[in-house]
């Protein structure tokens, strides 16, 4: 039932990697865009992924919904940013370190309550076929987009709106990047980075029920192959832009899928480079994006790292 | 002191007592018995303070004598200990300022607190108490267009807030106090970094406000000439205690300076000695350009020599490039082109050619770029010399007691007030910041020093202190580059006066009292 494509195998199969494997990354850098825009940065978000990947296939599997599901590993996600967002609130505690430690107890609690997970089937997000009009077989499955990918787009516009034009993104950003002056003009500081946190914890638990109910649609202890920590760097890399996040998470998912692709097409030396590709494509493009005079533009101010 | 005779207005004086008389009834806000301890220290110690409608009230002290604590506890920034601010005969609980802007009181903070990557126009909009939701750029943009063309400050509205110069997001501030409506108003010295026509203008302004609205305006100040041409009352604050008050009319400027620092002799500035310049320039720039030309903040400066013994003062209004000039030898930029010795040779301002060449710098704005705010003061002294013994060869670890014992003996020398040598540099009022600077920068031999608004802010006897210093630096033969929006302050000190504009030297002339201050102005307004 296959059409012998030969080399343009190779393009298809990113593109499909591409709109795949980026939306988790999507989700997860628009969240900790928010995050590090108010100022703090969670590298936790790792754990709650994982969390959120067991939180998710098991919220599918007790009620039947996938959708039930997500949200479930979205208010799981909430929990882990709340509890980093206070613990942060205290004085004198580093955001990065406490993001570490919510790591690895995201990840330990998962595992813990995700044993009796492994075994049962349930039930799979739908997805949505956007390659209807082509007979070639693998167009079609390389245009099955999960609706979860929209909303991830439709997120990061929605979040590029707020950052611009809302009273919310102002005050986001104010906060993010002058704590004196938010003083000054009477906005509070610890709940608006508390609830942006927690945001951020929402849609690292989507992104992780993604992993668990979509691509690659399983619950098991390798689920996540670093999302989440990639994701804060993708952030950074994307400039605290939202739009540019999506861009980021595209290019990553893209380039994610390469070594598979060239496995798939024959090529057999080497490919293990292309698993790489990613990590080199972020170097390269972060060495020549690089320009001393703008090296912190748009980084917020109060952030540990650039303070 | 002509300026202040020519600002002296006689008619204006009857007109304010007048006033007094009928608004003796109510204030319309007061400050009752406030304390305020910072740990074991009171900055603030029972102070009362009342604001009738309509004045012009100032509020005088030397540098740590609580001024800016004071208004931060009415403006709820700070929770004064003990005390209670009255608004309108009502006691009222201003937990954070926001309470206080929606009381209609509203304040200029000394340090600046607008957002630095927002532009003007965010800035603007987001300090209103009733931000909409979904804020609409346009219709903002067009009112406060509107509001701009009433005003007599000019700011570019689409301009992030940390590209534009110190004088202008003074400007910013201010006018977003307007923009907001207040009935009180706060400025903690707003005109510090104004030209004396801006500031002029800019309080003659706010006092034509004051009197057709009722707004009260509360003014700190170090300028006595800004009290007796604006004010109608005056407090005074000496080390948390109020030392004085009562109608500026009444008080002579002597009498002020009394109260401010009871009895204590002021630095006398030395004369100016004949030295005898070298024959080549100690600092020497050739066709250096800096920033993508013609645009704000950049410079072109086809030639700028300084020789040993003499200041050289750099006039211009604010964002004309001096910022870039300063920037560039104190090494926080590169320049695009041209060359920059120091006697004789290329300079990078990296910190080894600075300690090689005897190169000093104190840039505006210290606390921020001179500074790390959460170090200790004594940490902060020995930026310069804590990797040399006192013999100034190289050492591997820190000699603290050494370290401590030069820290007290630079806070005594230049009577820098601190709680202790410990204290973080950031609890320090902001004149006492400067004074730390210019004394760890002018500690040792200078061949070179770079001085950008060094008297930014600090009162009438730190200001001697430190233009003594200078002179002093300048007859042991150091060079002087002296950049200043105060053009009091550049002839008063220059041996030459440049007049930067646009980023190029446009005029040069002698300092001292053959300088023509009209031509200077003309020139520093780009028509000369
Ligand atoms: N947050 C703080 N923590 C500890 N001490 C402080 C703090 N803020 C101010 N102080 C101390 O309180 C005293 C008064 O400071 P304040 O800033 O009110 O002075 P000021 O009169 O405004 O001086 P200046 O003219 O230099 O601005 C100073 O000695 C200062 O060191
Ligand atoms: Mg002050």
């Amino acid at each position: 039932m296959t059409t012998d494509l030969g080399i343009w195998a190779v393009p298809l199969a990113v593109l499909g990697g591409a709109l795949r494997v980026s939306t988790p990354f999507l989700f997860v850098s628009l969240g900790e865009c928010v995050t590090e825009k108010s100022g703090r940065i969670n590298l936790g978000l790792e754990g709650t992924l994982v969390f959120g990947a067991m939180a998710g296939y098991g919220g599918s599997l007790l009620t039947g919904s996938p959708w039930l599901g997500v949200l479930i590993a979205g208010l799981a996600g909430v929990l882990f940013g709340l509890m980093h967002g206070a613990v942060c609130s205290l004085p004198r505690v580093n955001d990065i370190a406490v993001g570490i430690a919510m790591m690895l107890l995201g990840t330990g609690v998962a595992f813990f309550f995700g044993k009796p997970l492994i075994q049962p089937a349930a039930p799979m997000l739908p997805a949505i076929s956007f390659g209807g009009w082509s007979d070639v077989p693998q167009l079609r499955a390389a245009l099955e987009v999960s609706p979860l990918f929209l909303i991830g787009i439709l997120v990061a516009v929605l979040l590029a709106f707020m950052f611009k034009r809302t009273r919310l993104g102002l005050i986001i950003r104010m906060v993010g990047d002058s704590a004196d002056a938010a003083r000054a003009m009477g906005y509070p500081i610890l709940p608006v980075r508390i609830g942006a946190t927690a945001f951020g914890g929402f849609m690292a638990g989507v992104a992780g029920a993604y992993l668990s109910l979509y691509y690659p649609g399983s619950w098991n202890e390798h689920i996540s192959s670093g999302q989440g920590l990639i994701a804060v760097a993708l952030v950074i890399f994307a400039r605290w832009n939202p739009i540019a996040c999506f861009g980021a998470a595209l290019l990553f998912g893209g380039a994610g899928a390469l070594g598979p692709a060239l496995q798939s097409v024959g090529v057999t030396s080497g490919y293990y480079l292309f698993y790489a590709a990613p990590y080199i494509l972020t170097l390269v493009i972060l060495f020549f994006t690089s320009s001393r005079n703008r090296a912190l533009d748009g980084a917020p101010r109060e952030l540990s790292i650039t303070k | 002191m002509s300026a202040i005779a020519a600002l002296h207005d006689p008619a204006r004086r009857e007109e304010s007592a007048a006033d007094h008389e009928s608004g003796k009834a109510r204030p319309l806000l007061e400050a009752v018995g406030l304390t305020k301890h910072f740990g074991n220290f009171t900055a603030l110690n029972n102070v009362s303070l009342a604001l009738q409608a309509g004045e012009f009230h100032a509020l005088l002290g030397e540098n740590g004598a609580g001024k800016s604590t004071l208004v931060k506890c009415i403006l709820g920034y700070y929770r004064p200990d003990a005390g209670d601010v009255v608004l309108d005969g009502r006691e009222q609980t201003i937990e954070n300022p926001r309470d206080a802007r929606r009381l209609g009181i509203g304040m200029v903070y000394q340090h600046f607190t607008l957002v630095p990557a927002m532009t003007v126009l965010e800035n603007l909009v987001m300090s209103r108490v009733d931000v909409p939701r979904v804020v609409d750029w346009k219709a903002e943009r067009r009112a406060l267009i509107r509001f701009l063309e009433t005003m007599p400050l000019k700011v570019p509205l689409d301009t992030p807030v940390d590209r534009l110069s110190a004088g202008e997001r003074q400007k910013t501030e201010i006018l977003k106090q307007l923009y907001l409506g207040s009935r009180v108003l706060v400025l903690d010295e707003p005109t510090s970094v104004l030209t004396p026509d801006e500031a002029r203008e800019v309080l003659g302004f706010l006092r034509k406000r004051a009197r057709e609205t009722g707004m009260a305006v509360l003014l700190i100040t170090h300028k006595f000439a800004e009290v007796t041409a604006f004010c109608d009352r005056v407090t005074v604050l000496r080390r948390g205690i109020k030392a004085g008050q009562g109608t500026v009319a009444d008080l002579s400027i002597a009498d002020m300076a009394a109260m401010m620092i009871g009895e204590r002799d002021l630095a006398e500035v030395p004369d100016r000695e004949a030295t005898t310049p070298g024959s080549s320039p100690v600092l020497r720039l050739e066709a250096v350009r800096s920033g993508d030309a013609a645009t704000r903040g950049s410079i072109a400066i086809e030639a700028l020599d300084v020789f040993a013994g003499e200041i050289v003062g750099i006039a211009g209004i604010s964002g004309n490039g001096q910022k870039r000039l300063v920037d560039l030898l104190s090494g926080q930029e590169a320049p695009d082109a041209g060359t920059l010795l120091v006697k004789g040779e290329p300079y990078d301002a990296s910190r080894a050619a600075a300690q090689k060449l005897k190169v000093r710098c104190l840039p505006e704005e210290p606390l921020r770029n001179a500074c790390v705010g959460r170090m200790s003061v004594s940490d902060n002294l020995a930026f310069r010399s804590f990797d040399r013994d006192a013999e100034g060869r190289r050492i591997r670890l820190l000699d603290r007691q050494r370290m401590r014992s030069e820290a007290e003996r630079l806070i005594a020398a230049y009577a820098v007030k601190t709680q202790s040598p410990s204290a973080p540099v950031a609890t320090l009022s902001g004149g006492n910041v400067q004074r730390a600077v210019l004394a760890r920068e002018l500690q040792g031999e200078t061949d070179l020093l770079v001085a950008a608004n060094p008297c930014f802010g600090l009162d009438f006897g730190a200001v001697a202190d430190i233009r003594a210093q200078l002179i002093a630096a300048r007859n042991r033969g150091t060079a002087v580059l002296l950049v200043s929006e105060d053009l009091d302050e550049i002839v008063a000190l220059s041996d030459r006066i440049m007049v930067m504009f646009e980023g190029r030297i446009v005029y040069e002339c002698a300092g001292g009292a053959e300088a023509d201050t009209t031509v200077i102005g003309g020139h520093m307004a780009g028509h000369g």
